[in-house]
């Protein structure tokens, strides 16, 4: 296996630009992720989150800047280096991304066996160690159709983590759950930050979220990064859309009727 | 990782070092069943392990299962630092027998 040298920044970004077809998407991201610690990356839907999450994970081909991830260079990385990389990293997707003809232990165990030619018991244990972890033992059985919004995220992170990542990225882990079992989540994600000294890469727009588990945060506006810095450097921002991102504020609260009319009716844009 | 059998009186003495991860576990494992099929106690010394994945915990579960069906003593020495860290976060402290000392293994066998 390729020995990756130990760097303070688990990963760095500059001047990242996507486009898909004419639209701009990330508009020159510039930004560090320190290794061992948790960082949030914040911004309202359609901010560029989940498309600079693909970037870093080799899926989508930037359209100009560089991506340097535990000290290899990403762009024109040989496709050996680059499987040797991902297998350094864990992702637990929006909506967790299970396939629904495998039961839960199957989905989490096929990292193992797609990678790895571990023996059949080493790979049960390690599945059952995993499950355990994330809470999910007494339900390996069950399709992922039969699973609750909370148990579907916990077996996402579970297959995240199986060959023990040194990155975790967690996109969106607690939407849609009820307040407990987002805590809960944010307790694992603490947890394994300390324990398993993974480097941690959160996507989320809860900021009960935010705020218990980051390092460290980023904020993303329009393909941009808005500001950067711990949670107090975040909550003191002078930046409008970043204040209005930490106070929710409701959009467009005066509507021109006739703007709006054309909207609906598909004259506009 | 390096892997080492040393026969003492009455058991055998595993001793371990460096980094146990995915590429190394298979042998970790084989040698620690292979060890127990020939009967005898098996003490590994985890003093100089630097880093083990969940593969090589996992390994170490298998052993210690095999060895109790085989009624053979399985011990882990020298436990500490990261490799501790995972035992406890996998609640694996609670079920392995731990020691410190060899002496101390040797006269509960
Ligand atoms: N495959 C694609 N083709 C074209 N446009 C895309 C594609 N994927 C994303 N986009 C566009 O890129 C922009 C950013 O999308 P992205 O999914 O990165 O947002 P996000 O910040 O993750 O939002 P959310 O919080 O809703 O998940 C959106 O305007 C989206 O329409
Ligand atoms: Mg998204």
């Amino acid at each position: 296996m390729t020995e990756i040298p130990a760097v303070e920044n688990a990963i760095t970004i500059r001047d990242l630009v996507v486009d898909y077809g004419t639209r701009r998407i990330l508009d020159g991201i510039n930004l560090d992720i320190p290794a061992g610690q948790i960082m949030v990356i914040m911004g309202g839907s359609g901010a560029g989150k989940s498309t600079l999450l693909r970037c870093i994970l080799g899926l989508k081909k930037p359209t100009s800047g560089s991506i340097n991830i535990l000290g290899t260079e990403v762009n024109g990385v040989r496709a050996r280096d680059m499987h040797a990389l991902r297998k350094q990293m864990g992702v637990a997707f929006q909506g967790g991304a299970l396939f629904s003809s495998m039961s839960v232990a199957e989905n989490i165990q096929l990292p193992l066996r797609e990678h790895t030619r571990l023996d059949e018991t080493t790979i049960e244990i390690m599945t059952r160690i995993k499950l355990d972890m994330v809470n999910m033992l007494p339900h390996e059985h069950l399709m992922p159709a039969e699973l609750s919004g909370g148990m579907t995220k916990r077996t996402a992170l579970a297959r995240a983590i199986i060959m023990d990542p040194k990155l975790l990225f967690f996109d969106e882990p607690s939407s849609g759950l009820d307040p407990s079992t987002s805590a809960e989540l944010d307790e694992l994600i603490i947890m394994l930050k300390n324990s398993m000294r993974m480097t941690i890469i959160v996507i989320t727009h809860e900021l009960d979220s935010v705020f218990k588990i980051a390092d460290h945060i980023a904020v993303i506006g329009e393909g941009r990064i808005l500001e950067t810095g711990t949670p107090e450097q975040i909550r003191a921002s002078t930046n409008l859309e970043v204040q209005d991102l930490l106070h929710r504020k409701a959009r467009e609260t005066v509507v021109d009727a006739d703007a709006h009319l054309r909207r609906l009716v598909g004259e506009e844009e | 990782m390096e892997c080492s059998i040393k026969p003492e009186a009455g058991y055998d003495l595993l001793q371990l070092s460096g980094e146990v991860d995915m590429h190394f576990s298979p042998e970790l494992r084989e040698t620690i069943l292979e060890r127990i099929k020939a009967g005898n106690p098996l003490l590994i010394d985890m003093g100089n392990v630097s880093y083990i994945d969940s593969s090589g915990i996992a390994s170490l579960v298998e052993g210690y299962q095999t060895a109790k069906t085989a009624n053979l003593a399985f011990g882990l020495l020298n436990i500490s630092g990261a490799a501790m860290q995972v035992l406890t976060l996998t609640r694996l402290d609670k079920i392995f027998s731990l020691y410190t000392s060899a002496e101390q293994f040797r006269q509960e066998l």
